[in-house]
Parts: structure tokens; sequence; C-alpha cells
């Protein structure tokens, strides 16, 4: 990089590719992959009212990825620098919606604690951690593409 | 968010008025007290990022993918938090 370009530039690659918009798009095809198994689960130790706040949580979630995602992208393409008041502003921001939807909703009779806890943390890691295995593997072996099936 | 925020002092206002105090301010402090930790980690996540892509623009991407992912596995704290806050909340 030379005195004074920006870094913005296309050599670095900022403003062409958004690499966490992928990362989002993977956790949330993923996290749309589960959610029939968690909203099954629900409903059956749960009932109706389990199925509801499952899905709450499950929406969350997966909101939540795509709007950090989308927060850093619209940071770094307009400058770096903006990038650390943008996220630790987005986070207040998001926690407190999710505040915003649970609280209204918290002391109804159809609301159940234990559901919504277990997926908005278990599918939160659980996510994470199945996204990282790929991740990894891709910072890795940089190269690695996946072979296209044989024609038979 | 004004909103919010005049919701939850009615909340506590009215927890107060009903003997269940403590237990409110006790979640309110929780929550806060659990905010703070990811706050911090958050901050040292980006602001380790944003020195790595500005020493080494050309690996900006992975800086972003590892920042991203870091900032989604320290939320989950504050995300832990929440959920104690509402257990909390009477």
């Amino acid at each position: 990089m030379r005195k004074g370009e920006n870094l913005n530039s296309n050599e670095t690659g900022t403003d062409n590719t958004a690499p966490e918009r992928e990362v989002a798009s993977d956790l949330f095809r993923r996290g749309v992959i589960v959610s029939p198994f968690l909203l099954v689960i629900c409903l059956s130790f749960w009932g109706l009212g389990g199925l509801a706040c499952g899905a709450i949580a499950l929406g969350i979630v997966l909101a939540n990825f795509l709007a950090g995602a989308w927060v850093i992208e619209w940071a770094v393409r307009i400058s770096p620098q903006l990038l650390m008041g943008a996220v630790l502003g987005g986070f207040v921001i998001r926690m407190g919606v999710i505040t915003g939807v649970v609280l209204p909703i918290r002391n109804s009779d159809w609301f159940d604690i234990v559901p919504f806890a277990a997926v908005l943390i278990f599918l939160h890691l659980g996510l994470l951690i199945w996204e990282m295995r790929y991740v990894s593997a891709t910072l890795s072996y940089p190269g690695l593409k996946p072979r296209a099936k044989r024609q038979k | 968010m004004l909103s919010l925020i005049a919701s939850t002092i009615s909340i506590l206002a009215a927890a107060v008025t009903e003997g269940e105090g403590l237990k409110a301010i006790g979640a309110g402090l929780g929550y806060g007290l659990a905010a703070i930790g990811p706050g911090v980690g958050i901050g040292i996540v980006v602001g380790a990022a944003i020195d790595a892509m500005t020493r080494q623009p050309e690996s900006a991407g992975t800086a972003r993918t590892t920042m991203f992912l870091g900032i989604a596995f320290t939320e989950a704290l504050a995300l832990i938090g929440f959920v104690v806050f509402i257990l909390l909340l009477p």
C-alpha cells in the first residue's frame, strides 16, 4: 500500500468482497436447515407455546447474525475507522432490540423461558461452532475448493 | 429506544411498589454487568482486526472473517446475561 492511499482501495479487497456477509449467509442457511428439528422438539416438549418461543428465539438469533454482518459491511465500506463505533453501537442497539422484543411478551401465558433460552443460546453457539469448522479449514488451506462431481 | 427505556422504568417502578424491587434491581444489575464483558471483548476484537487490516491490507478479508466470528462468540455472553435477566425479572 502506497503512502496516502485509501485503505478501501480495490487492492485491499475490502470494498469488493464482503466475507462477513458470506459467513452470515452460511449461518442463516444452516439455521434454516436445523430450524424444523428445533421447532419439532419445542412443540413436542412444551406445546404450542414452546413452539412460539422457539420460533421467536430462532428469529432473534438469525436476524442478529444478519444485522451484525450488515453493520460491519456498511462501516467498512465507508471507513475502517468507523468500524469500532459501528460495531459497538450495533451491539448495544441489537441488545436493546432483543430486550424490547422479549420484555412485552415475557409475562404472557404462552411464554416459556426454557425453550426460548435453550434455542437462543444453543442455536447461537452451535451455528458458530459449525461455521468455525469450515472457516478454519478455509484459513488453513486457502486454495482448497470443492471438487466438481464426476459425470458417470 | 426511548419507549423501551420508559417501559423498563415503568416495569421496575411497578416491581418496587409490589415489594420485589431488590429482585428487579438485581436483574438489571446482572444484565448490565453481563453486557460489560462482551463490550470490552468486542472492543478488543475489533481493535485487533483494525490493526491487522492496517498492517496487512491484503489480508483484510481474513481479518474481517475472524473478527465477525469473534464478535458473534463474544455476543453469546451477552445473550446468556439477557436470559438470566429475563429469569430474574419479577
